[in-house]
């Protein structure tokens, strides 16, 4: 219907202009002058705002230009203060006043809970906290669930949690990795300098290599169930260094009276059993005090320790309370009751410490002291043991309920964490004249137990604790409890050379 | 002149000093070891302090005066002797 036109354009010249042009003239004008002012230019305006000279130097020296005389009593002034100034400076050099005085303006807690983990499906089934332990690189933590007060068999499965605290996106309800286990973790170890190696102790016995890295089948090498394995629940396990570097077997530790050291086989996806000790009731020194031997039995491990000092030294702890120093390159065979293992069974037992009056659930070596471990157990006290001596140099009432786990602090010599079946964990520090705890956290409802908690060696202000309700909380520690202070080495020297009463 | 600058030269010898200066009655810095921004940010904030320490003393007992000011503090103390034309402020790391 409509349609675009294009029309020429016709232009026709002004006739009425021409005529009119000619005729026009101004005489004058009514109007006031048109007055014009420029209000922008073009042109650039320019300050200095430095130069790259050298500036006068020095009010001072230009105030002493100044009075090129010297200021008047300036002299007088220095003479009659000079004594005292360096009567107090050469005091103050010498004074120990102030020494180990330390203030703490900032009155924020020492303790704050970070993050408290969670994995729901654990939660749910009422599963606990039995084992934490953070990677290498101290960003990811690794939790083990299972049960602490179960004690009949169950083939109730279970779970190995891990979170990466560094990660994006983050999420405390929401595992990393879920690995499912056929049967509850007792034991959880990362590896020392590889950060997806994780070791693993099954109340079945088994022990596992778990590689993060794999996400198929994260089972790196299996113990399997063979005459070799344990019979009992793995009650502890640990990477021991090789005198060849980079290099580690898994130590582990079972009720049973057993402590085997495994290596990894890669091609298999097996343990294969290296060396085997036995603790046989009968074999266990005695020293200066008498402990009954009960029968034959064997002596149920239920903690172990590494010296990070000594390679060739282990601390264990038994069900009975006994405390042992072993070694691992005895030679003497156990008088074992075991039979068909691959490996003939050494006693290693070479130092007996004074029992405690019930099971010991933990040991732990001093990170800054080669003679000191601690040691904790159901008579809710922790011990300050030295290596050198069969007593304990210090016991300290930690809680009413028992004692899950002690461990020192790898930055303070002089501080501790315990965490105890009253659902707190009591941090002490031993520089205190005191011996009540520097501080405590409080974690979980009423009823529910502290069972575990790690240090991070790589990022001193973060305390992972696990507990009975399935949480893990990842506490930050103030610099207070981080922060070797000046004689704290000294310090520790010196209990370490007490004698024990 | 030389006496002043062998005074400071005595007092600078001292185990752990790190800084002399010498303030007038103003707040203003007459004489200093320090670099100019240091000086100019002591003398200022010193001079109130000691002004503010010289009238508690004085308001509690007006027979009483400020005859030395020491401020201990994390990484050194500040020592100041008062007068009443100068101040002398010495900066000592007593544990270097």
């Amino acid at each position: 219907m409509f349609t675009d036109e294009a029309l020429e354009s016709i232009s026709i010249q002004s006739l009425w202009r021409k005529s009119q042009r000619l005729e026009q003239e101004s005489r004058g004008c009514q109007t006031t002058e048109v007055h014009s002012a420029e209000t922008d230019t073009q042109a650039v305006s320019t300050t200095i705002s430095s130069t790259q000279t050298e500036p006068q130097d020095q009010a001072t020296e230009l105030l002493w230009k100044n009075h090129e005389s010297e200021p008047p009593g300036l002299k007088d002034f220095l003479q009659r203060v000079e004594d005292v100034v360096i009567r107090e400076l050469v005091r103050n050099s010498r004074s120990h006043a102030f020494d180990g005085f330390q203030v703490n303006w900032d009155y924020s807690q020492l303790v704050s809970c970070l993050h408290c983990l969670q994995h729901p499906t654990a939660q749910e089934r009422g599963l606990h906290a039995t084992s934490v332990s953070w990677n290498c690189t101290g960003s990811v933590i690794a939790c083990a669930y299972g049960r602490v007060d179960d004690g009949h068999w169950s083939t109730e499965r279970s779970y190995v949690c891990t979170w990466n605290l560094s990660r994006r996106g983050f999420s405390p309800k929401q595992a990393d990795l879920i690995i499912d286990v056929h049967t509850a973790v007792t034991a959880l170890c990362c590896h020392p300098n590889q950060p997806t190696l994780i070791a693993g102790g099954l109340y079945s016995g088994e022990v596992v290599v778990w590689d993060t890295s794999r996400t198929q089948d994260p089972v790196l090498a299996l113990s399997g169930m063979s005459a070799d394995s344990h019979r009992e629940p793995v009650y502890q396990v640990a990477w021991v260094p090789l005198e060849k570097k980079g290099e580690f077997r898994v130590l582990s530790a079972s009720s049973e009276g057993r402590v085997l050291l495994w290596m990894v086989d890669l091609d298999q996806g097996r343990l294969v059993l290296n060396a085997a000790y036995v603790l046989v009731q009968q074999q266990v020194p005695h020293s200066s005090v008498s402990f009954k031997a009960q029968g034959s039995g064997t002596v149920g491990v239920t903690s172990l320790a590494l010296s990070p000092w000594d390679s060739d030294t282990f601390l264990v702890g038994s069900e009975a309370g006994l405390l042992l120093r072993c070694s691992f390159s005895s030679k003497t065979p156990a008088a074992a009751p075991f039979e068909g293992q691959s490996v003939p069974p050494r006693a290693p037992a070479v130092f007996s410490f004074r029992p405690c009056s019930g099971p010991v659930h933990s040991i732990h070596c001093s990170p800054f002291h080669r003679n000191l471990f601690l040691s904790a157990g159901t008579d809710g006290l922790v011990h300050l043991h030295s290596l050198l001596q069969a007593s304990p140099l210090l016991s300290l009432k930690v809680s009413d309920s028992y004692t899950f786990q002690v461990q020192w602090s790898p930055t303070r010599p002089l501080v501790f964490a315990a965490a105890t079946g009253q659902g707190e964990v009591q941090i002490f520090d031993l520089g205190r004249r005191s011996l009540r705890p520097a501080t405590t956290i409080e974690q979980g409802g009423a009823g529910q137990a502290a069972t575990c908690l790690a240090f991070n060696y790589q990022n001193p202000h973060l305390l992972a604790v696990g507990s009975t309700n399935g949480t893990v909380g990842i506490w930050q520690l103030s610099t207070d409890l981080t922060e070797q202070s000046p004689r704290e080495s000294s310090q520790l020297e010196q209990i370490a050379n007490q004698v024990a009463e | 002149m030389a006496e002043v600058e062998e005074t400071l030269k005595r007092i600078q010898g001292q185990k752990g000093v790190q800084g002399i200066i010498i303030v007038n009655s103003e707040g203003i810095p007459i004489k200093t070891t320090l670099d100019n921004s240091s000086t100019v940010q002591y003398a200022g904030l010193i001079h109130q302090l000691v002004m503010k320490a010289r009238s508690t003393i004085r308001d509690m007992d007006p027979q009483n005066d400020l005859t030395f000011l020491r401020v201990r503090s994390k990484k050194n103390e500040i020592m100041i002797a008062p007068d009443k034309d100068y101040f002398l402020i010495v900066i000592q790391n007593p544990s270097d």
